[in-house]
């Protein structure tokens, strides 16, 4: 009989930590068969957050590194700068790119870093048990805006992504989700572009996905799916947000 | 060459070919320096960071990527980038941390002080961890000592502060460079390249097993104790005879050996025991001298904080004063000379 799918070589054979319905697994499992697929292994460097999925090392079989809170774009502009021969990733959430590593993130997108961000968006904290993100969606419940977030108080989510866009040293950013088999397919092509153009060298590359984190939301895998459309999409919309990778070839 | 840059040209002879930086008085040399000089190198990258805390983090990965890397600024910066070199500690990753520090608290002066000597010493950032401190006390030593904390962060993979002063990073002086900068400066094994040949490896810290924490602090310490063995140094001025040993480090030093010329011509036997390295604190070296004399005088620039260690090491055995002027206030030696002569008349010395 023909193997028509199997387990990405550079994904290890452990069984996921996640809660059931996470997207983290699923942006693992398109990651590592990228990174096989585009014969990355052994060049990847990849750096995941502090959060859920600090653990990312014991599921991709790539060198990876702990990063403080927020610090993964300068931990991988060091990296980078000293070995400009790797494909440098970091792995962040909602809290970590877009509240305490804003300034890392937008500076090193704006000195176009040859670095690719992979940017969980999940709406809220989820390691920490489902406080507010700065993406937390307006009057949405988490455990520190018990009545909802109040943007007159707590502020509007934040379009981290159409933010970063503005920035010239940034040359692909696309906001994507995992929350249907067409969406799964489009991340997946998404990263790949992200990756394809650190490979050729061209700039900042970040890939928005916005993920389910059913536990936090108090819903079922089901549910969570279905709000990512009804709710998420409405104020992160989804699609390319910047690709320039085409000029700067052309340069 | 003023200190500053003196820092930067041996970091460039020690194989440094990664430096991050952040705008901050009085160590600005340096950095302009680096962007000068190690900019142009083949192989080599400077980065101004948006930020101190950015900076120590583009350490962080240059050194996980297996080059020699430092950063440099002033205590305000200084205390941002603990987190980074608590980081680095715990992931036993080697990095070179200058601090031409000024006075504090708060935003405080741009005139030399020593008032970072806990920070620097008692690690820092949160954990148990220490990096090894150098303080040297002319710009020829901030030269040396520059090569040597390249050598120790690599030997013990380890974070090494430099722990100079406004003063030292500003002043000129002559300095002769011991050493040329390598053509191709090695790569550590152990560096994260992408698994090429080999298993992927891993880098971190954090475990929900508290035991393997444990494990690691173990280890740290065990290391610990072998470098408190091996890297202890001290230097020593006119002590064969001194009844009243003072014990200064860094520029405070400077100003004291003069006090100390004066305090000879005047007839007092008085020495001097300068740490350089303030950790390893030269414990020992302080009790060695408490067996001979029983005086010692602690002068730094600010109120107090490398006295607890000469207490400390002493045990109750000898005497201890102690003189301070903090805030970013230079004493001068004759100032010194009045606090020496002052406590050697009242203890009856002579």
């Amino acid at each position: 009989m023909k193997k028509v799918y199997s387990r990405p070589k550079s994904l290890k054979r452990n069984h996921f930590h996640y809660c059931p319905g996470c997207g983290h697994s699923i942006i693992h499992r398109v990651m590592t068969e990228l990174i096989d697929e585009m014969d990355l292994q052994d060049k990847a460097i990849g750096i995941p957050p502090p959060g859920c999925s600090v653990f990312a090392y014991h599921y991709f079989d790539v060198d990876m590194a702990e990063s403080a809170h927020g610090r993964g774009a300068a931990v991988a502009t060091g990296i980078k700068r000293a070995y400009p021969e790797a494909i440098v990733f970091t792995y962040q959430g909602d809290g970590d790119l877009a509240a305490i590593g804003t300034a890392e993130t937008i500076h090193a997108a704006n000195r176009g870093e040859k670095i690719t961000a992979i940017f969980i968006n999940n709406a809220v904290y989820g390691m920490t048990g489902g406080q507010m993100a700065p993406t937390t969606l307006s009057d949405q419940k988490t455990t520190t805006t018990p009545y909802g977030r109040d943007v007159k108080l707590e502020g509007y989510p934040i379009r981290m992504s159409e933010i970063l866009a503005l920035l010239k040293g940034a040359v692909y950013i696309e906001r994507t989700a995992v929350n249907s088999p067409t969406n799964i397919r489009r991340t997946k092509k998404a990263i790949r572009k992200a990756f394809q153009s650190q490979i050729d060298n061209l700039g900042f590359s970040l890939v928005e996905i916005l993920s389910p984190c059913p536990t936090n939301w108090r819903m079922n895998p089901l549910e969570s799916w279905q709000w990512i459309d009804k709710e998420m999409t409405r104020e992160f919309p989804l699609g390319v947000i910047k690709d320039i990778t085409g000029e700067k070839n052309a340069d | 060459m003023t200190g500053n840059s003196a820092v930067g040209e041996a970091a460039i002879r020690a194989g440094c070919q990664g430096y991050f930086g952040y705008p901050i008085t009085p160590q600005n040399e340096l950095t302009e320096y680096m962007a000068a000089h190690l900019s142009r190198r083949r192989g080599c990258s400077f980065v101004q960071a948006e930020s101190e805390i950015a900076a120590i983090n583009m350490v962080y990965g240059a050194s996980l990527a297996g080059v020699r890397a430092m950063t440099s600024s002033s205590s305000p910066g200084i205390s941002l980038k603990q987190e980074g070199i608590s980081y680095l500690a715990a992931c036993e990753l080697p990095a070179v941390i200058v601090n031409m520090s000024r006075g504090g608290p708060g935003l405080g002066s741009i005139s030399a002080a020593q008032s970072d000597y806990f920070q620097a010493t008692r690690g820092g950032g949160h954990g148990d961890y220490r990096c090894i401190v150098l303080a040297p006390s002319s710009v020829q030593e901030l030269a040396d000592l520059t090569h040597r904390a390249f050598d120790l962060a690599d030997r013990y993979q380890i974070p090494v502060i430099i722990l100079g002063d406004g003063m030292l990073g500003q002043m000129m002086e002559p300095v002769e460079f011991k050493h040329e900068a390598p053509e191709e400066p090695p790569v550590r094994s152990n560096a994260l390249r992408g698994a090429k040949g080999r298993p992927s490896r891993i880098i971190k810290t954090f475990t929900s097993k508290p035991t393997e924490l444990e494990e690691l602090n173990w280890s740290l310490f065990r290391r610990y104790q072998l470098i408190k063995k091996e890297e202890t140094t001290c230097e020593t001025f006119l002590v064969e005879d001194a009844e009243l040993i003072v014990v200064a480090f860094g520029i405070a030093a400077r100003i004291a050996k003069g006090a100390i010329k004066n305090a000879r011509t005047a007839g007092l036997r008085v020495g001097m025991l300068r740490p350089v390295t303030l950790w390893p604190f030269p414990a020992e070296a302080v009790r060695e001298f408490a067996k001979r004399t029983k005086y010692f005088l602690v002068f730094e620039m600010n109120m107090g904080q490398m006295v607890e260690d000469v207490r400390l090491a002493l045990e109750g055995k000898g005497e201890v004063f102690f003189y301070g002027r903090p805030g970013g206030v230079i004493p001068t030696p004759s100032e010194v000379l009045r606090v020496i002569s002052r406590h050697y008349y009242q203890e009856g010395l002579r």
